[in-house]
């Protein structure tokens, strides 16, 4: 297991006079994954990617690159040679998009003449060529970050730190330029960290998340962990899970819980005692609608009619509230939006796996 | 006006009858301000590139004292140096004053903080993640600055226009330290203000004439490199 | 490597930077001779013509500092120059009671005159003494505009208002400039006012002028120039040798002679009258 780790710290403490403002006990990089460690702002997200890179003063806590451990000015100049970063703002030079692509490798001392190749490859690998003479400084913010990447992959990095590198662009450019990164990872078989504030960006491109809260690390796992099973309400709400009810264990068997709601009786999987206070989570995309009396033949364990209480548009999708005796958040798309006519006010079902309800111990007041 | 005509038109013969007395001063003039504005490039870059760079304690009190030195009159600057450099003074045994050298260590004090003050401002403007990616890229601290400085080297240009404006244009701080010795340490604003008290106004004239032409030659140079180097 | 290049370009222009600067500093080791002096003798262009000579003569360089009389003597008594031409009599006397010069020898003289404008406002025009003009000045109550900096023509304004038991310090009529002779006189022209000059320098300037001669003549008039070194024995870093040498040019024949032809070419009549070896005027 400690072959596949290329990066490990161990009791890293920062702060910023005086506050702490990250804490990480321990965090290891897999050799070759996708890390993504997403947050709300201001919880320490580029601090940490920027002490991981060596690049942040820090007071306390040891960085362990491919075993070794990056202590004194040599090594740790060894080890940034080894990596890169790409921020939100491209930061590109003011020369030529060549020789922006071309400047890490210049950095290194590398002969003038053994590099064009290298940048040609890297300016094809996210679609620059065609730009490699003009200024950097006139080109567009698409092309910048586009620039800031290849500039970033010339050096060929074991590992690559990525700060918000979409924040600034316009959707359309995001997804291409998110295309071409995935493709470059996977041909160079790179390790990354990105910090992101987004967590749709997260899961397009991430092998685990790591959700930051506070200048710590509240929950770290694979994309469905981290979306379906939150470890607290914080994650959740971040993870954009919409419906928290507060309940108690009524029934356990076979892994199926009952867990009593304000006098209704939710359907669960988990692993709690009668009795006990707990939490449930609904991922607004688990709870389907139906109109009165269609919603017989569903498997789902949990199938309860409702109000509509009211109703929002967020993108192509529409976000409805139905008070079940509970209120419980579901995501609907248009289509079935005009089908089944919901409207504020209407009587519908709302229909939602067992396995869909995440179940944690209340936290203790 | 019939003095100024006079004027430009003696400027004009001395210039091209090739004077050697005005050729020796406008080189000399060109020489030490030039040598001044290089030394306070030198140490005006590095001090305010130093000092945007880092955080200590005393580092406002550090800039207000750069800013300040922006606005030191010369002739103060003439004075502390002639000071240093009198023959009972501390530097006396280099008996430096009274030669260009003297003039050029007067001028680079004066052009020094201007340079400084400059830097430390472009520097500033640079953004702060800028310093991060640059590191990032494999730099070491000295790369680092090195590229630090590259990127803001059109208005460290103007730092340097702005320094040897300050100093060839600059009489006080010269003809104290440099005493106005004729063929040894008269500059052109030294020896205009001397045909002046002599009241061989033309002359006066011309020199001033021959002083905004180098002037804005120089000046014309560096804008060209300055508007060339931005990128197309 | 880019970066390497320039970094090199640097330091090569450093390099030759100073050897640049180094060059005359070096071959000027003890051949340095500071000459402390007055304005006039340098704005009168009596220098220039002399210095050349007394440089080919003897293989020194001088290094010639133009201030007012007053600092040429400040300068000696520090000892930061070698020998001193200056014109302000009683302040040379003080000089060397206080043991800061040695062998204090008459130069030349010229004399100093008072000029003011054709109008003529205080009625001085003639008048045969320097005292009594000054009186007649002060109760006209018409502007006199004085050097102020402790030069020798300076001294010598006041002395003339201390025999006319006046103390003008402080009147509305009178003006200080603070700078040289030229100057002052230019400044004395466009505000149409009175002052006192040396002959030397009113001649050498006469044609930029509206201002005439109003007094001359008066024995108190006269503009006497010393030659001093700096005493060596008090300040062991001066350049002694250099400095007699340079006295010893000066009172020397040649010299004498061409003192009194210098400037009438140009002016018609000498500017400065040499006196070396005569008795002193007072």
């Amino acid at each position: 297991m400690s072959s596949d780790i290329i990066l490990q710290v161990s009791g890293l403490k920062v702060s910023r006079g005086g506050t702490p403002v990250l804490d990480i006990p321990e965090l290891s990089i897999r050799n070759g994954e996708f890390l993504s460690i997403i947050g709300p702002n201001g919880t320490g997200k580029s601090t940490l990617l920027l002490s991981l890179a060596g690049l942040m003063k820090r007071q306390g806590g040891t960085i362990i690159f491919h075993g070794k451990t990056v202590d004194n000015g040599a090594e740790l100049l060894a080890f940034r040679r080894r990596l890169a970063m790409v921020f939100q703002e491209p930061l590109l030079f003011d020369s030529t998009v060549y020789d922006n692509v071309a400047a890490g490798l210049k950095i290194r001392r590398i002969k003038r003449t053994g590099i064009r190749s290298v940048i040609e490859e890297n300016l094809a690998l996210f679609g620059i060529s065609h730009l490699s003479s003009r200024s950097a400084r006139k080109i567009s913010g698409g092309e910048a970050q586009r620039a800031s990447l290849a500039r970033a992959f010339a050096t060929d990095p074991e590992l690559i730190f990525l700060d918000e590198p979409f924040a600034s662009l316009d959707p359309p450019t995001k997804e291409s330029i998110i295309e071409d990164l995935g493709r470059a990872m996977h041909a160079r078989h790179t390790t990354a960290v990105m910090a992101t504030h987004d967590r749709m960006d997260a899961l397009r491109l991430s092998r685990r998340i790591a959700v930051m809260g506070g200048g710590r690390i509240v929950q770290i796992g694979t994309p469905s962990e981290v979306m379906h099973q939150p470890v607290d309400e914080t994650v959740a709400v971040f993870v954009g899970i919409e419906t928290l009810l507060a309940g108690e264990v009524r029934g356990s068997s076979g892994g199926v819980l009952e867990v009593g709601v304000n006098h209704q009786s939710i359907y669960a999987t988990g692993d709690f005692s009668p009795g006990e206070r707990v939490t449930c989570f609904i991922r607004p995309e688990s709870v389907m609608v139906f109109p009165p009396g269609h919603a017989a033949d569903s498997s789902a364990r949990n199938v309860f009619p409702g109000v509509v209480t009211k109703i929002q548009p967020i993108g192509l999708l529409f976000r409805v509230q139905i008070d079940c005796g509970f209120p419980i958040t579901a995501h609907v798309t248009q289509m079935a939006m005009d089908d089944l006519h919901i409207e504020a006010g209407i009587r519908i079902i709302a229909v939602f796996k067992a396995t869909a309800v995440h179940v944690i111990r209340a936290p203790n007041r | 006006m019939e003095l100024i005509i006079d004027g430009i038109k003696k400027a004009i013969l001395l210039l091209v009858t090739f004077d050697r007395e005005v050729l020796g001063i406008t080189w000399l003039s060109l020489k030490v301000s030039g040598l001044a504005t290089f030394i306070s490039l030198f140490i005006g870059i590095s001090l305010g590139t130093g000092v945007a760079l880092t955080r200590f304690p005393g580092r406002r009190l550090v800039v207000s004292i750069i800013n300040t030195g922006m606005g030191v009159p010369p002739v103060v600057v003439g004075l502390l140096v002639t000071i240093f450099l009198w023959r009972n003074g501390p530097f006396g045994m280099l008996e430096l004053l009274y030669t260009p050298t003297a003039i050029v260590i007067a001028q680079a004090v004066i052009a020094t903080p201007i340079v400084a003050g400059f830097s430390l401002a472009s520097i500033q403007k640079l953004p702060e993640a800028l310093r991060l990616q640059i590191l990032a890229l494999g730099a070491t601290r000295l790369q680092m600055i090195w590229m630090l400085i590259k990127e803001a080297k059109l208005p460290l240009l103007a730092a340097a226009m702005a320094g040897f404006g300050g100093v060839i244009s600059e009489v006080g701080a010269s003809i104290m330290v440099g005493g106005n010795i004729m063929g040894y340490t008269r500059v052109l604003t030294t020896a205009t203000v001397m045909e002046t008290g002599r009241g061989n106004f033309d002359v006066a004239i011309a020199l001033g004439v021959i002083l905004l032409m180098v002037t804005f030659c120089i000046n014309a140079v560096l804008t060209w490199i300055q508007q060339r180097e931005r990128p197309r | 490597m880019k970066m390497r290049n320039v970094s090199s370009v640097w330091i090569l222009a450093l390099c030759v930077a100073a050897l640049f600067m180094s060059s005359p500093a070096d071959a000027a080791e003890q051949k340095n001779l500071i000459l402390a002096t007055t304005t006039s003798t340098q704005d009168s262009g009596l220098l220039d013509m002399l210095v050349p000579l007394f440089e080919k003569k003897t293989g020194y360089f001088v290094k010639t500092i133009a201030v007012g009389s007053g600092q040429a003597m400040a300068m000696g008594s520090k000892g930061e120059a070698d020998v001193l031409l200056v014109h302000s009599p009683a302040a040379e006397k003080k000089f060397m009671a206080e043991g800061n010069g040695v062998n204090r020898k008459l130069v030349m003289h010229n004399d100093f005159i008072i000029v003011g404008p054709s109008a003529d406002p205080a009625g001085i025009k003639g008048m045969k003494s320097a005292a009594e003009a000054f009186q007649k000045i002060a109760a006209k109550g018409a502007v006199f505009m004085s050097r102020g900096d402790n030069s020798g023509t300076h001294a010598k304004e006041k002395d003339i208002w201390k025999a006319a038991g006046i103390n003008p310090e402080g009147q509305k009529y009178y003006q200080q400039t603070g700078l040289g002779m030229g100057q002052t006189l230019n400044v004395a022209s466009e505000k149409r006012t009175y002052t006192l000059t040396d002959r030397g320098t009113y001649l050498s300037l006469k044609k930029n002028l509206g201002l005439n001669i109003l007094v001359e003549g008066d024995k108190v008039l006269l503009n006497i120039y010393h030659v001093i070194d700096v005493n060596p024995a008090k300040f062991p870093k001066v350049n002694a040798p250099a400095a007699k040498a340079f006295a010893d040019f000066m009172v020397s024949r040649e010299v004498q002679g061409i003192i009194a032809k210098f400037g009438v070419d140009k002016y018609g009549s000498p500017l400065f009258f040499p006196d070396a070896g005569k008795p002193e005027f007072d």
